[in-house]
């Protein structure tokens, strides 16, 4: 593989890294009056990235019919389920920039830097998804988590923002120091990075060494915090909550994507010759996020907190698909993931329309009367409950439906039978909000909708859970593909 | 015959297509009057034409066939061997007949009944019918199960949004529940299709599953089949869905969703898991029978006249569970027609309710009385009903509760004998029911000033009077309809031992 060839496969990655420095420069040129120019150019970015990605002839001249091309020198690696995930971070990280414009500009907060550093944040997730070594993927890690403690205390002036900001950072650190002393032991007791040699030196020897194992129980915790599964959720609600929510929407989709991607990458090419020690704790972090998740989410009363809930709940339900260790099993979780991202979405773009006298409001409660004063966003918020809660004929069911049935098929029936039965205790919360919506009177009415990019997101998102269940084939098969080329078979 | 459009289609989205509509043309902010007269005609309409479209099913369908008929087939999610298959059977004939008819009545007590939000309220309910019909209709779990539990939706905004005091509460239970239940099916849905590979639920009743694992897969359905149909002791969100939604909600309730649980019974537990079915046929014959008792007991000290009929019809479903796991002939057609006329009478007996709740607002029998003075004809209708409920020789109630006593008599004959003390005690209640709300003396002044029906009301009650009447005095009209599918699947399912047989070597 010739450098000309690695830079082609990289190609997606460089395009954007340049938009995102131009996007730099003109900001810094014009100042924040180009805030919402800039993040119109951003979200550009996005669609030429995604141009460049899925252009037919990019991989052509690359060893006839390899579905995973590797560059600069097994660094990245260039597979279909690297680009069903980046495509569905670019969707997430354009839809978290359309969600930000009305809340920046009510909230004075129109700065140029918020779409470049979510560039550069998706940037760092499309190096994750996409690093065959540890040492790409650490610099991807980094390069996704400084932007997002930046952005998590976007609100300088706010205490919770700037709390949020605070404890994302000590949080986000530790892990990365985590997964970097996981990565030294690795290296030291493996003597490669690379993970197609890790793969390996794994399968021969087993069992493994300990200190691979230490290392990887550390990797696992590190990412375990990233997507915030149980027990290593704490810092969830609270970010959630004082994080500006346009912010919120982005940490609650786009980076979960990468770090599950990633952990999935991990877990299913070097360590797969350790199936047996990382089944156990993935099989425990997915049955205690689904069953905290669902459980704590009943006592929220601010609409955030009970949204990061839903997401540790939701990220529980994904990993189960990884706990089968299976393709179906990865195939579930891809397609869950796909359903799962434009959910949150849409739903906190109807949070962010929720403003009384010009001031956001977030309780529960504040939704009453929805139904009546805006029956459209309330006809979207339940689409979008009831597509959490897993009830059919919304997207929401069949994620589930394949995500268990894939653990069903590898033995793991009190797996998913924990899950269907924690996705009932959340149907409450989720039907709460519902009631609210819909049963309870309208006490104040909120404030005339926001701009189209807000309602473009919820109008997108609650077509797109209905349309899943009518022509579920597109996304199938995309998935499908996806695991094919990075499993095989 | 064979059609060359999909007809089961047709019937179950065009309700959904009205809803559509509704949405879109019956805007409510600039002229809130039109809007609501526009979404009314607009329900009633496209009802109608369902109804009317389902007729031809009838025509369409051949009762001399037991297998599925006008069945459709389309690929939905082939990786997953997932497909969109429809048809119908002998059984699922009458309950998507049914839906069909019983939804313009409920549109039709919903045009006077409903106050507010009438737009929605149409809305909800035709979607509501497209889930019904769905339902019977699917013969792929996936969409089975997707019908199923699509229906909770509508519903649970039906009780929540346009319910009694009490409406939230009732509203969680009746979805909690049923959504608790419907995740254990889920789960055994998952088992079974791992075994097969397809979800196809014709592939699943020609093979039959190998006890144990059977047991637990009847469990599973049973936990949200029990719930639904409900059977005593998981009967308690019954009353207080019943007591709190509005008056077509209730009918659809009675009329239409407790019969899932039945037509879940006979065509997942009873056809696909035979052998379990037998082993576990005394447990649910005692069920049957406690709830027969206990529930008509129950309804005996009921001072609100929804909670009774609801109590009552927890016992007429006792018959529908004795009559199936009595696994005979006599019993599944007399489950069937028990099934058949509940659907009319309960229905009508809630509309009746619904009559005098629109006149008085209060369900309180106390709060009544002495009717047959002043509301000769509500007396007359109420009284046809009443009978039908109670089972009297030549309305449709005796028929089936004859035929499913029978079926159990062939079981054991001690099933049998409780049974009838069960409808003894029906007779009881209702009459009880009857005699403290029509006769005894005219004395409240609201009483009084209360008008008879109306035509809207004759509209509605009518055809359920000559459904009622029809089933007692020729029942055969409706059996033949169904007996081939019946005698096919009873055969099919006494034949256990043979099957296990061929399996074993």
């Amino acid at each position: 593989m010739n450098d000309a060839q690695s830079v082609m496969i990289v190609m997606p990655e460089i395009v954007m890294a340049i938009f995102g420095m131009l996007l730099l420069v003109a900001g810094a040129f014009c100042g924040n009056r180009a805030a919402k120019q800039v993040g119109y150019l951003a979200i550009l970015g996005f669609t030429v990235t995604a141009f460049v990605m899925l252009c037919p002839g990019r991989l052509d001249h690359l060893e006839g019919g390899s579905v995973a091309a590797f560059g600069f020198h097994n660094m990245f690696v260039d597979d279909g389920f690297a680009r069903f995930m980046k495509m569905l971070m670019l969707i997430a990280a354009g839809g978290s920039i359309m969600l930000s414009w009305s809340y920046m500009k009510q909230e004075n907060l129109e700065r140029f830097e918020y779409p470049v550093l979510i560039l550069f944040a998706t940037l760092g997730m499309m190096l994750m998804v996409s690093a065959s070594d540890m040492l790409s993927l650490y610099v991807g890690l980094e390069l996704q988590s400084l932007p997002l403690y930046v952005l998590a205390a976007f609100r300088r002036d706010d205490a919770r923002s700037s709390e949020a900001g605070l404890k994302y950072f000590v949080l986000g650190a530790l892990s990365s120091g985590l997964i970097l002393y996981g990565i030294s032991l690795i290296y030291g007791y493996a003597g490669t990075t690379d993970f197609v040699n890790l793969g390996y030196a794994l399968r021969e020897a087993a069992p493994p060494p300990i200190g691979i194992l230490i290392g990887m129980v550390f990797i696992c915790a590190a990412l375990a915090f990233k997507v915030a599964a149980v027990p290593f959720h704490m810092w969830t609600p609270d970010v959630y909550e004082g994080a500006p929510t346009p912010v919120t929407a982005f940490f609650a989709s786009a980076p979960k994507l990468a770090a599950l991607a990633l952990l999935v990458r991990l877990l299913m090419q070097p360590f797969s010759g350790m199936i047996h020690q990382w089944e156990q704790i993935i099989v425990f972090i997915s049955v205690a996020s689904m069953v905290l998740g669902c459980f704590a989410g009943l006592v929220q009363s601010n609409i955030k907190r009970l949204l990061a809930y839903s997401s540790i709940a939701n990220i529980g339900f994904a990993l189960a698909g990884l706990a089968a260790e299976s393709k179906p099993g990865i195939l579930g979780l891809l397609i869950y993931l796909a359903v799962y991202f434009a959910n949150t979405l849409g739903a906190f773009g109807v949070v962010l329309c929720l403003r009384k006298n010009g001031k956001m409001v977030e309780k529960v409660d504040d939704l009453a009367g929805l139904a009546k004063s805006n029956p459209v966003l309330a006809l979207a918020m339940a689409i979008f409950m009831f597509s959490m809660a897993g009830v059919p004929p919304f997207a929401g069911f069949f994620g589930k439906y394949f995500v268990f049935l894939a653990a069903a098929q590898s033995h793991l029936m009190p797996l998913a039978i924990i899950g269907l039965l924690s996705s009932v205790v959340s149907a409450f919360y989720y039907l709460r909000v519902i009631k609210v919506m819909y049963f309870d009177e309208l006490r104040e009415p909120i404030d005339p909708l926001p701009d189209w990019g807000v309602k473009t997101v919820i109008t997108l998102g609650a077509v797109y859970m209905l349309l899943f269940t009518i022509s579920p084939a597109a996304i199938i098969g995309h998935a499908s593909e996806a695991v094919r080329s990075f499993l095989g078979g | 015959m064979t059609t060359t459009y999909p007809i089961l289609s047709i019937v179950t989205f065009l309700p959904l297509v009205g809803a559509l509509l509704i949405m879109l043309f019956a805007r409510s902010g600039d002229d809130q009057e039109g809007s609501i007269k526009l979404s009314k005609a607009l329900a009633l309409i496209f009802s109608v034409a369902t109804f009317i479209a389902s007729l031809s099913i009838f025509c369409y369908y051949d009762p001399n066939n037991s297998g599925m008929q006008l069945v459709e087939h389309y690929v939905w999610m082939p990786s997953y061997n997932i497909a969109y298959i429809k048809g119908i059977d002998g059984i699922s004939l009458w309950f998507v007949l049914i839906s069909t008819f019983l939804t313009p009545i409920c549109i039709l007590s919903a045009i006077g009944g409903v106050k507010k939000r009438v737009k929605e309220f149409m809305i909800a309910l035709l979607v509501l019918e497209t889930m019904m019909v769905g339902m019977f209709t699917a013969l792929d779990f996936v969409l089975f199960y997707l019908f199923f539990e699509g229906v909770l939706i509508p519903m649970y905004l039906i009780i929540g949004v346009w319910g009694g005091e009490k409406r939230t509460y009732a509203a969680y239970k009746f979805f909690l529940y049923t959504f608790l239940g419907s995740v254990l099916m889920l789960a055994a849905i998952f088992a079974m299709v791992l075994q097969l590979g397809t979800t196809d639920m014709t592939a699943m009743m020609g093979n039959k599953f190998a006890m144990p694992m059977a047991k637990w897969l009847w469990l599973a359905f049973f936990a949200s089949f029990a719930v639904k149909t409900p059977m005593w002791p998981f009967h308690t969100w019954l009353p207080f869905a019943h007591v709190e939604a509005p008056t077509a909600g209730s009918v659809i309730l009675a009329g239409v969703l407790l019969k899932m649980g039945g037509y879940g019974f006979i065509r997942v537990s009873l056809q696909m898991l035979p052998e379990a079915s037998h082993y576990f046929a005394p447990l649910v014959m005692i069920l049957s029978l406690i709830a027969i008792v206990y529930t008509s007991l129950v309804a005996l000290v009921q001072t609100d006249m929804k909670k009774l009929i609801a109590y009552s019809s927890v016992a007429h479903m006792g018959f529908v569970t004795l009559g199936i796991f009595s696994m005979n002939q006599a019993g599944l057609d007399g489950a069937m027609i028990v099934m058949i006329s509940h659907a009319f009478v309960s229905g009508a007996l809630f509309l009746c309710v619904g009559v005098v709740y629109d006149r008085l607002h209060t369900r309180e029998i106390a709060r009544y009385g002495g009717m047959a003075n002043n509301m000769p004809h509500y007396a007359l209708v109420f009284m046809i009903f009443m009978l039908g409920s109670v089972g009297l020789p030549g309305t449709s109630g005796f028929v089936g509760e004859f035929l499913s006593m029978q079926g159990a008599y062939l079981a054991n004959s001690a099933y049998a004998f409780v049974a009838a003390t069960g409808v003894i005690l029906g007779a009881a209640y209702m009459l009880w029911l009857y005699r403290r709300l029509f006769y005894g003396p005219l004395e409240k002044d609201d009483v009084k000033a209360m008008p008879d029906l109306n035509c809207r009301e004759y509209a509605m009650f009518v055809p359920l009077i000559v459904f009622v009447f029809w089933i007692g005095i020729y029942p055969s009209t409706f059996r033949n309809m169904f007996a081939p599918t019946t005698a096919k699947l009873i055969e099919d399912v006494s034949a256990p031992a043979v099957s296990a047989a061929k399996v074993k070597p």
